[in-house]
């Protein structure tokens, strides 16, 4: 097949444009990363002291070398606990992603012990419990380094304890459906923490800093008076002679990593790779997806130039083109895997409900995975469109997403708008991965078009009570609602509430779809061997 | 005449190979004897027929005349090619194979006798007139009356053992006064190495240079010399370096010692190829040393600038051929220098090393040969002297032979155990060698001591990222990982750490992999220092710079580099390795209650992992209660025959130095064993 013929000028002033608008974006979000390693890297002088890894480092031990990472919910808690976006660290205190270790692919989940000594922060639980449903969906072991404080008795809520219960459930789970739980124990894992060794199916225990208590010395002599210290409350080695709730000891960090690692390499995992088919890369180089699209969503441009930077040699079979033509259906291969694209050149109408709804069942009657590339501002409104049925083949279309037996993965790269952000495998829809660029909005629609809604019905109001419209007031209620609706759709806010697993550069997009691609379809290839009550420790 | 058409070769390494290289050429059968430690030694497999005499001492197999006799009876062997040390000099075995009716490829038993007697040579030489070293070659040994010869001759002087070689049972004594103390050293070295604590004195030439002269005779008593070769360049009186001809030799002079050598040789009625060596003064006179009755290690050099085949003349004249040379017939073309690589490591004091060969890449070009015992997959063994190859480079002039051979050794690869590579291209490069002027203090003069070479930031910085890239590669392919996705994060930047073995230090790597589209890049962070390492246009940068590396090879976790000038191993440590995953490592404590039958050792006992330290008497059953760590015991806190607790410390140990311990493929030799295979030098 003949590659796809891009329209798209690179020596271009809109490129330009378009590039300087994205990468500053994507500069944004990495200054925010770094916000986060700086903070952690404060506490460098402590770790020091202690003879420890830094957090960073303990993941970059861990890691095999040059192997692929795609860290997730990067900017988790992103202006949750702290609302001033000078100052807010994302991150929610864990560095969490998908990587290898001896080989096998995992799911890595580090304390950030340099924030907040690793105390549990607003997002914090969310992010641990997003972590063991990813683990549990893609059959990954699940490493957790831990060092952390425990909850945050500053930020106490009922809630917040009651629903980290799941936590300690989902452990269970991952060990009962046959995913290996491995923990390093590098630091203090105090209270609820101290279940996390527990509920583990191999502990490495660090000689000197690693612990695991329900309370420690301070906590003990308050509730009962006894004067204790924490290495017999709960050291590790302790815990390796006397509880056995550390199987390995290690001298320090670096070795418990490397423990970790045997440990993994002698699980005898099963790879489910395939030997990807020889495939080229893109015809047009992924690296001009900042440059070809606009930051803006509301400067339209073709789906397919996006879907070309994404697919090997940007070879794009259009499934319809001619039939509800803003709904873009796609038949590719990403590092040669074939999927299936549905992207958007405009809100969607029925006829493009319809024709995404065949090409989805289609997808699903071949077991292609389907990759959705979000950039639309909902479901077409008016009355031709009410009257062509447009909630029926719009609830159709939902119900085909929904309930796609095929990995779905999801990316927001401009606008996802009402009832649209859930036609194309929004939060809610059950995607293996969704992730977001950083230009992204989200909501129920755009700020502008809030305002203008309110500004109708005050208008509207006023007509029918005959009163005259005072406009200052409708100009100031206008600004308000726009800033409000805009505020809380930009892809950081949302990102940081945990609204997607992840904000990424839209250059890696297709390194994070590959990876994620091949994640799924190993998990879907993998048997695991389940027990009923995950694996009780001696 | 005396038709042969099979040659034992009672030798090994590349000297065998070399000798059963022109035997063949000749048309000649070779029968090699090998040990079970060289039993996959290329002399071995290129021989004809091959003969195991014994496990690998040298003692009880090339050093065995019996053994080797026996060998050659079981190869029906009608020759016999000794090669250079072991036995090539000695006069009873020369004169057995001549008893078990062996051509011995070499001269007479007498001369060898005669000559293997520095004393008894001596005096013969100074009988004809051959110009000698003024010095005391007397029977009379009372070290009284050495010391008075020795005030007769005048300080400084040189003990030397009377049937020694290669340096041993030899001391410069400056002054009277450490006189006795250096006689009692050289004897003593002298018994152990030769059996023979005969001493002679001589003058000490101070910085003279080694120049020898390669004669050669034919039962008809035609007897010629090929010209000199210049060995100055010798640490602690082994040779290092050997050119032909001495940068300082003029033709007059060439003709004078010439003729001296000559007469030498004919004064003990000489047969075949031997060496005649001299100390050459700064004023030109020149003094008799001794004269080696063997094929010299350094041959080559002649080869190359006569055309002539040593080893073939050395065939011909021991079946009774003549020469069929006249002194006129020989010509000098051009110039040859020599270099010996040997497995030892000249950061460890030259220390011998042993272990697999992993890699052998020996260079070629324009004018170079390489004599070379050895192959990849092989061991070097501790048994055997270390030299490993002779790498000879030949050119019209001086100059372009050096530039040639340092070129060679550059592309000279040799992973496994440490060799003397870089301090021989250092040794080549050095001004005053390339003037000419090198004597024989050269090496002691400006390479001793050797300045330590602490691996550099930017080595480490390189040899991280070929494992980092080698352990990648591997990797994804076993985890069927896209070429594209190796090397890469969303986080912008993969980390990675590693911890490098100097050999002197631990050294932690932090490694960056990131991508900008057209190349990716590492950066690596050592302490303060920083080095980004590309791969651009397919040729690796470190620091924008182009690095010049020949090979490398990554084995487990050793990684060995080869640039142009150095050679390097670098192991990386895996953190906890050492240790296992053990806990207790040094304390070992009473692993169940029961009774301590048994306490094995006391405080000061070196133990090695797998020592027995206790018994402990449980449940009817004796328990060994084994080291888990090498070290030394400091403290034994448990009594025999008493009851013991579970955790009860029993014993402690102080574990060796981590460093110490993961020398895996590098054990040196014991410190001490000297070079057996008698590797000849003044």
């Amino acid at each position: 097949m003949k590659a796809f013929q891009s329209r798209i000028n690179t020596a271009s002033d809109s490129f330009a444009q378009n590039r300087a608008d994205m990468l500053a974006q994507v500069a944004r979000m990495r200054s925010l990363e770094a916000r986060a390693a700086a903070k952690s890297e404060e506490r460098r002088p402590v770790f020091d002291k202690r003879g420890q890894l830094s957090p960073r480092e303990r993941l970059a031990a861990l890691l095999d070398p040059g192997m692929p990472f795609v860290e997730l919910y990067n900017m988790a808690s992103y202006l949750v606990d702290d609302p001033d976006p000078e100052t807010s660290i994302p991150g929610a205190s864990i560095i969490l992603g998908l990587g290898y270790v001896s080989g096998v692919r995992v799911l890595v989940f580090v304390d950030d012990s340099g924030i907040n000594a690793g105390a549990m922060m607003g997002k914090s639980v969310d992010k641990a419990l997003g972590a063991i449903e990813i683990a549990l969906k893609q059959k990954l072991p699940f490493i957790h380094l831990v060092e952390s404080a425990g909850a945050d008795l500053m930020r106490y809520t009922v809630e917040l304890w009651a629903h980290g219960g799941g936590l300690f459930a989902g452990l269970a789970r991952l060990s009962a459906a046959g995913n290996p739980v491995i923990t390093v124990l590098h630091g203090a894992s105090t209270a609820g923490g101290a279940y996390q060794p527990g509920l583990s199916d191999y502990v490495v225990g660090v000689k000197g800093n690693g612990m695991a208590m329900l309370a420690g010395a301070a906590l003990v002599q308050a509730a009962t008076g006894e004067i204790a210290k924490d290495a017999d409350l709960g050291g590790a080695e302790m815990h390796a002679e006397v509880t056995g709730l550390v199987e390995y000891l290690a001298e320090d960090d670096a070795h418990g990593l490397e423990i970790a690692r045997e440990v993994v390499a002698g699980l005898g995992w099963q790879h489910c790779a395939t030997i990807p088919a020889d495939y080229s890369a893109p015809k047009y180089p992924t690296e001009e997806l900042a440059g070809a699209i606009p930051a803006d969503y509301r400067k339209p441009y073709d789906m397919r130039e996006l879907a070309a930077r994404l697919v090997d040699g940007s070879i794009l079979r259009d499934f319809k083109p001619g039939y509800g033509p803003a709904m873009v259906c796609l038949q590719a291969h990403i590092m040669g895997q074939p999927v299936g694209i549905l992207g958007n050149n405009g809100p969607i109408d029925p006829d493009g409900a319809t024709k995404a709804t065949h090409f989805l069942q289609l997808m699903d009657q071949a077991g292609t995975p389907v990759i959705f590339l979000g950039n639309t501002t909902g479901y077409m409104v008016g009355t031709a469109y009410e009257r062509a049925g447009m909630i029926k083949h719009g609830s159709k279309m939902i119900q085909a997403v929904t309930n796609l037996r095929v990995p779905k993965i999801s990316l927001y790269t401009g606008a996802s708008f009402g009832a649209g952000n859930y036609g194309m495998c929004g939060h809610a829809f059950g995607a293996d991965f969704l992730f977001t660029w950083p230009n992204a909005m989200t909501g129920v629609m755009g700020g502008e078009q809030a305002a203008l809604t309110m500004e109708q019905v005050a208008r509207r109001t006023a007509a029918r009570k005959g009163i005259a419209v005072d406009e200052a007031r409708l100009a100031k209620q206008r600004a308000g609602i726009t800033a409000h609706f805009d505020s809380q759709s930009d892809a950081f806010f949302t990102s940081g509430r945990m609204l997607d697993m992840g904000m990424i550069d839209p250059r890696d997009s297709r390194a994070v779809i590959g990876f994620c691609l091949s994640t799924c379809m190993e998990a879907r290839r993998r048997t695991l061997n389940p027990n009923a009550f995950g694996v009780g420790r001696a | 005449m005396t038709e042969f058409n099979s040659i034992l070769v009672a030798n090994r390494g590349e000297i065998a190979l070399r000798i059963m290289r022109t035997a063949r050429a000749m048309g000649l059968k070779s029968i090699a004897v090998y040990t079970e430690a060289d039993a996959a030694s290329p002399h071995v497999a290129f021989a004809d027929r091959a003969i195991c005499i014994g496990s690998g001492p040298v003692a009880d197999s090339y050093l065995d005349a019996t053994k080797v006799l026996a060998a050659a009876k079981e190869a029906g062997a009608e020759a016999l090619h000794p090669g250079y040390g072991f036995l090539s000099e000695n006069a009873d075995f020369a004169q057995a194979c001549q008893d078990a009716g062996l051509v011995f490829i070499g001269p007479s038993a007498e001369a060898i006798a005669l000559m293997g007697n520095k004393a008894a040579a001596k005096r013969r030489m100074i009988a004809a007139a051959v110009p000698c070293v003024p010095g005391y070659e007397g029977a009379d040994q009372s070290p009284a009356l050495l010391q008075q010869e020795a005030a007769k001759i005048g300080y400084p002087v040189m003990i030397k053992a009377a049937a020694g070689g290669g340096g041993r049972g030899m001391r410069l004594v400056d002054a009277p006064a450490g006189f006795a103390a250096a006689l009692d050293l050289a004897k003593s070295e002298a018994l152990a190495a030769f059996g023979s604590d005969e001493m002679i004195l001589e003058k000490a030439v101070l910085r003279p240079r080694h120049v020898e002269f390669q004669i050669f005779a034919d039962a008809m008593g035609q007897c010629i010399h090929l010209g000199e070769r210049d060995c100055s360049v010798q640490r602690r009186h082994q040779k290092v370096v050997e050119e032909a001809p001495c940068p300082v030799m003029t033709p007059e002079l060439r003709a004078e010692m010439g003729a001296a050598a000559v007469e030498a040789a004919r004064a003990i009625s000489y047969l075949g190829a031997g060496t005649v060596e001299f100390l050459l003064d700064e004023s030109g006179a020149f003094y008799f040393l001794e004269m080696n009755t063997r094929l010299h290690v350094e041959h080559p050099v002649t080869e190359m600038i006569t055309g002539l085949d040593l080893v073939a003349l050395q065939i011909r004249t021991a079946k009774g051929e003549l020469l069929g040379l006249e002194q006129q017939d020989v010509v000098l073309n051009g110039h040859a220098i020599e270099v010996r690589l040997y497995a030892e490591d000249p950061a460890q004091d030259f220390l011998p090393q042993s272990g697999h060969i992993s890699r052998w890449q020996p260079p070629n070009g324009t004018g170079i040969r390489v004599d070379a015992g050895i192959s990849a997959g092989q061991e070097v063994s501790a048994f055997y002297d270390p030299m490993l190859a002779k790498v000879i480079a030949h050119g019209t002039s001086r100059a372009e032979a050096l530039e040639r051979l340092i070129a060679a050794l550059g592309d000279t690869t040799l992973f496994g155990p440490r060799c003397n590579r870089d301090f021989l291209i250092e040794v080549l490069s050095h001004p005053a060698f390339a003037s000419g002027a090198a004597t024989t203090s050269f090496i002691a003069d400006h390479f001793e001591p050797l300045p330590p070479k602490p691996v550099s930031t930017a080595d480490l910085a390189l040899a991280a990222c070929l494992i980092y890239r080698a352990e990648q590669a591997d990797l994804a392919a076993q985890a069927q990982v896209p070429a594209e996705l190796l090397g890469w994060s969303s986080q912008g930047q993969l980390q990675a750490r590693m911890v490098l073995d100097t050999g002197s230090e631990a050294a932690v790597l932090q490694l960056r992999q990131s991508q900008d589209g057209t190349h990716d890049s590492i950066t690596v962070l050592i302490g303060e220092a920083q080095h980004h390492v590309t791969v651009q246009d397919l040729s690796l940068r470190l620091d924008g710079e182009r690095v010049d590396l020949r090979q490398h090879l990554l084995v487990d976790d050793t990684l060995f580099m080869a640039t142009g000038t150095r050679m390097l191993r670098l192991t990386r440590l895996r953190p906890g390795a050492r240790q296992g995953v053990a806990a207790g490592g040094g304390e070992v404590r009473a692993p169940m209650h029961g009774n301590l039958l048994e306490l094995c050792v006391t405080p000061g006992d070196a133990v090695e992992v797998g020592s027995r330290l206790a018994v402990l008497e449980a449940m009817k059953m004796q328990h060994e209660i084994l080291a888990e760590v090498a070290g030394t015991v400091c403290e034994v806190a448990a009594v025999a025959a008493s009851q013991v607790k579970a955790g009860d410390l029993l014993v402690l140990i102080t574990a060796q130095d981590r460093s110490g311990q993961d020398s895996s493929t590098d054990t040196p030799a014991p410190n001490g064993t000297p070079a057996t295979d008698g590797t000849p030098a003044t």
